[in-house]
């Protein structure tokens, strides 16, 4: 008894110490590493998680989602010409090598993240010019008038135009042309940390930049950052239980309630920037793998409704995801402008309105269908999948689920080869017509490129691309609603819920979550400073 | 002698291709890089683009080819994944796998043969049966599952041992050791446990049952009868003589150590080969896939071929020449 106390109390003073000497150091693990530091060869998430420590884009989201000046201090459209933005550069801000920050390196990182390797090229296609302004500003012009482009900017990154000069870097890293740039594995950003070692999938290092600008305007609380990817989910949580990191992102849905619980430890939440949906094929003539023959059943829009009503979100919220998930009725979530509290009412639940449904479309004995489902892309994917298989059997649909990682899922829907699907997306731009663009466009080689529902609706199409040129932001805005009600009306995709993120601290540093799944250390407080 | 290490060179190369080719034709079905390569903002032009320039649009044999071609030359590529040279990225992990892989080894013949030994001298013991059956644990217990219990015990709830990673590694240049710092020992010890457990239950009950096949022979018993001491019987008679078909086996699994030690290495984030092969499954990072696997299958054809020659070493009745015919 005895021993056992001196025991627990050793522990105890253990995991003291370590709370108290890793006060100013974060020890921080996420399921994933950067692909790589050039901050404009990869538009994927920890990749720019990585580099919203060292680089800064000229705008950001606070932990909000609202738009927050970084290396801009104002942006606004040019009062002569609709087609430009301006840009007021913030002053005094220099490069962790020492040099000075100004419009030729916001010109420079703009055009190389144009250029053809770069993976960022597609946010930034409207622009066909970055000038040098008037004082310290910089012009975009764009191809028409394109009210969020700032919102395209946030995960933008800007470089210095000498240093990459000097070192070569001036391309963006071609990965299938066999290059390894010097950008990849060296970073030389404004941002508030300056990496001080990596190797790659093991640690990343990074220390306090003493010059950064913003010393005086953010907590700044930590002084030097530890990344480590944990890829195992249990053993990620191991390491944020016996102390061994401070922070960890990606924790598993069944474990949130013992981490929560631990002592020093604490689990904040917000909802995410990413909704779950289901995508129905409505535009074949007649399905794969069905047992209708000669037409597609998923066609008619009532099937496409009784399905809807099926599902009940908020058994998949409490059972499968264990509470974590904002059940929805549209497929963006609520931070998204376009998003109205009636959009998001999901339909009732009700299973007698749905088969009556299926009965007024000519299926009162239902019919059979695959369903193609990720098992390692989002939080308990497979599980939805298999709980909306046993849904849609009580109203008469029989779905063969067949799941598969997603290397070999996201290529079904990149050709069109699903006729039902699981699909998670996230919305960069929190605005609408990014959404129309890619999810409700008719597929083409530019628009449409996820629309793997075979929906064309050349209307809604001309109302899509509309939306790019309008400058009247309230005329904007009736036009989303409008679109939306179509998407809606039509149900091409079957909404299921906006994922909730979770973050695993120690109760020594405090910080709120960031919509995007992107903390940005400078924002982290620790209670011993 | 040359004669038959040249037919066993020719046999490998053979294997070796087969293996290439077999695993070309798999990489259809693991998936499609392209989405992993490209963001979400990608076009379908962009896919266009990109799967011609990788050469993915060729059938596979014709990747195979090439990959062949540019693998004879040295060149096996670059990592879809982390765009550097696949054979810079093998040789900057090559060190945590195979520090791991010798502690496991040593870990599982030292013990292995010890506790062998002990069991078969104290055949009905009790201690000897609480082994035997703890060793069926051993056996039966998936990889994963022993590290996650051995995570739990010791790091989580007892807070002795690291549950992740090498800790601190030096840098020699050409190699990283963890062998000489504390925190890098102490990394070592629950994954090589957990890496070399069933290898060492496997050579546990095996110089067991030889130990107990040689104490039968009647040599032991005159050693006995002459009034050796029992401990002179035991290790200079009985073992030696145990020991040439434990260490064949022993040479067999130490290729399956560093093959299979990808479950451990994920468990544990040990940053070696085993877990960069995980990730290129994942994100198909197919120059990383098949160098990988040209690689342990080279391993293993090379064990192969210095057991064979061992073998050629030790059995004289090899050496005679074939035309005596029996």
């Amino acid at each position: 008894m005895k021993l056992t106390r001196q025991v627990l109390m050793a522990t105890t003073a253990l995991g003291l110490m370590a709370g108290a000497a890793s006060a100013e150091t974060l020890r921080w693990a996420r399921s994933g590493d950067a692909l790589t530091l050039d901050p404009h060869a990869q538009n994927e998430g920890p990749t720019h998680t990585m580099n919203h420590q060292i680089y800064e884009p000229l705008l950001l989201r606070d932990t909000e989602g609202e738009l927050e000046g970084a290396l801009a201090t104002d942006w606004q459209v040019s009062e002569e010409d609709p087609n430009v933005w301006i840009f007021t550069l913030r002053e005094g801000v220099t490069f962790h090598g020492g040099e000075t920050f100004d419009a030729e390196d916001v010109i420079f990182s703009i055009e190389r993240a144009q250029s053809p390797d770069s993976d960022m090229k597609e946010l930034l296609t409207s622009i066909t010019e970055v000038r040098a302004g008037e004082g310290n500003t910089v012009e975009f012009v764009t191809d028409g008038p394109n009210p969020i482009l700032p919102a395209n900017l946030t995960n933008l990154f800007i470089m210095d135009k000498g240093w990459a000069e000097e070192n070569g870097a001036v391309e963006v890293q071609d990965v299938e042309g066999g290059e390894q740039t010097f950008a990849a594995s060296n970073t030389n950003g404004t941002g508030p940390y300056q990496l001080v070692s990596r190797e790659a999938d093991v640690r990343t290092v990074l220390e306090q930049f003493p010059d950064y600008w913003g010393m005086d305007e953010f907590p700044m609380a930590i002084d030097r950052i530890e990344f480590t990817p944990i890829q195992n989910e249990a053993t990620r949580v191991a390491a944020l239980l016996s102390g061994e990191v401070d922070f960890a992102q990606d924790l598993p849905v069944q474990d949130l309630e013992r981490v929560a619980g631990s002592e020093g430890l604490q689990v904040i939440t917000a909802p995410q920037n990413r909704t779950i949906f289901f995508g129905l094929n409505v535009g074949a003539d007649d399905l794969e793998n069905d047992d209708v023959e000669g037409e597609n059943p998923l066609a008619n829009r009532q099937v496409r409704q009784a399905m809807n009503m099926a599902i009940n979100r908020d058994a998949i919220q409490q059972v499968v995801m264990r509470g974590q998930s904002e059940p929805t009725g549209i497929i963006i979530p609520p931070f998204v402008n376009g998003w109205t509290e009636e959009l998001d009412t999901p339909p009732e639940g009700d299973m007698e309105a749905a088969m009556q449904l299926m009965e007024e479309a000519g299926y009162p004995d239902g019919f059979s269908i695959q369903l193609d489902c990720p098992n390692d892309r989002y939080i308990n994917d497979e599980a939805i999948c298999q709980a909306v298989v046993g849904m849609l059997s009580q109203a008469g649909i029989t779905v063969n689920l067949d799941s598969k990682p997603k290397a070999q899922h996201f290529p079904l829907i990149a050709n069109s080869t699903t006729d039902f699907f699981l699909l998670g997306w996230g919305v960069p731009t929190f605005d609408s017509e990014y959404v129309f663009n890619f999810l409700v466009h008719t597929k083409g080689d530019e628009l449409g490129s996820w629309n793997a529902t075979g929906y064309s609706n050349p209307e809604l199409d001309a109302q899509i691309t509309a939306l790019s040129s309008m400058t009247d932001l309230e005329e904007r805005d009736a036009a989303i609603a409008e679109i939306w009600e179509e998407v809606q009306s039509e149900t091409l995709y079957l909404p299921v819920h906006n994922q909730v993120l979770n973050w695993g601290l120690t109760d020594g540093i405090q910080t709120e979550v960031q919509p995007e799944d992107q903390p940005k250390v400078k924002y982290f407080e620790t209670s011993s400073s | 002698m040359l004669a038959f290490i040249l037919r066993r060179l020719f046999q490998s190369i053979i294997v070796l291709l087969i293996v290439g080719f077999v695993a070309f034709s798999m990489f259809t079905f693991v998936g499609d890089p392209i989405d992993n390569m490209l963001g979400q903002e990608r076009t379908q032009a962009d896919i266009a683009r990109l799967r011609e320039q990788l050469g993915l649009d060729q059938p596979f044999f014709v990747q195979y080819w090439n990959f062949l071609g540019n693998a004879i030359q040295g060149n096996f590529g670059i990592s879809y994944r982390q765009g550097r040279p696949v054979s810079e990225i093998l040789l900057e992990r090559a060190p945590a796998t195979l520090e791991l892989a010798a502690v496991s080894a040593f870990f599982a013949m030292l013990l292995g043969i010890s506790l062998g030994v002990f069991t078969a001298i104290r055949r009905n013991g009790m201690a000897s049966n609480v082994i035997m059956t703890l060793s069926l644990i051993g056996v039966s217990l998936p990889t994963f599952l022993i590290g996650i219990l051995l995570i739990y015990v010791f790091s989580v709830e007892l807070n002795w041992l690291p549950s992740f990673g090498r800790g601190a590694v030096v840098d020699l240049g050409w190699w990283t050791t963890g062998f000489l710092t504390t925190s890098g020992l102490q990394a070592l010890i629950l994954p090589a446990i957990t890496l070399g457990l069933y290898q060492m239950t496997l050579i546990m009950r095996l110089v067991r049952s030889e130990m107990l096949e040689v104490l039968r022979q009647e040599y032991i018993r005159f050693a006995r009868a002459r009034g050796l001491r029992e401990r002179a019987v035991n290790f200079r008679h009985a073992l030696k003589n145990t020991l040439v078909p434990v260490i064949t086996v022993t040479g067999l699994q130490l290729g399956a150590i560093i093959a299979f030690a990808i479950i451990t290495e994920t468990v544990f984030q040990w940053p070696g080969v085993g877990l960069l092969f995980i990730n290129a499954i994942q994100f198909v990072d197919i120059p990383v896939m098949a160098a990988y696997l040209m690689l342990i299958s080279v391993m293993f054809v090379s064990i192969n071929l210095i057991v064979d020659l061992l073998y050629f070493a030790i059995d004289p009745r090899l050496r005679v020449g074939k035309g005596r015919g029996h």
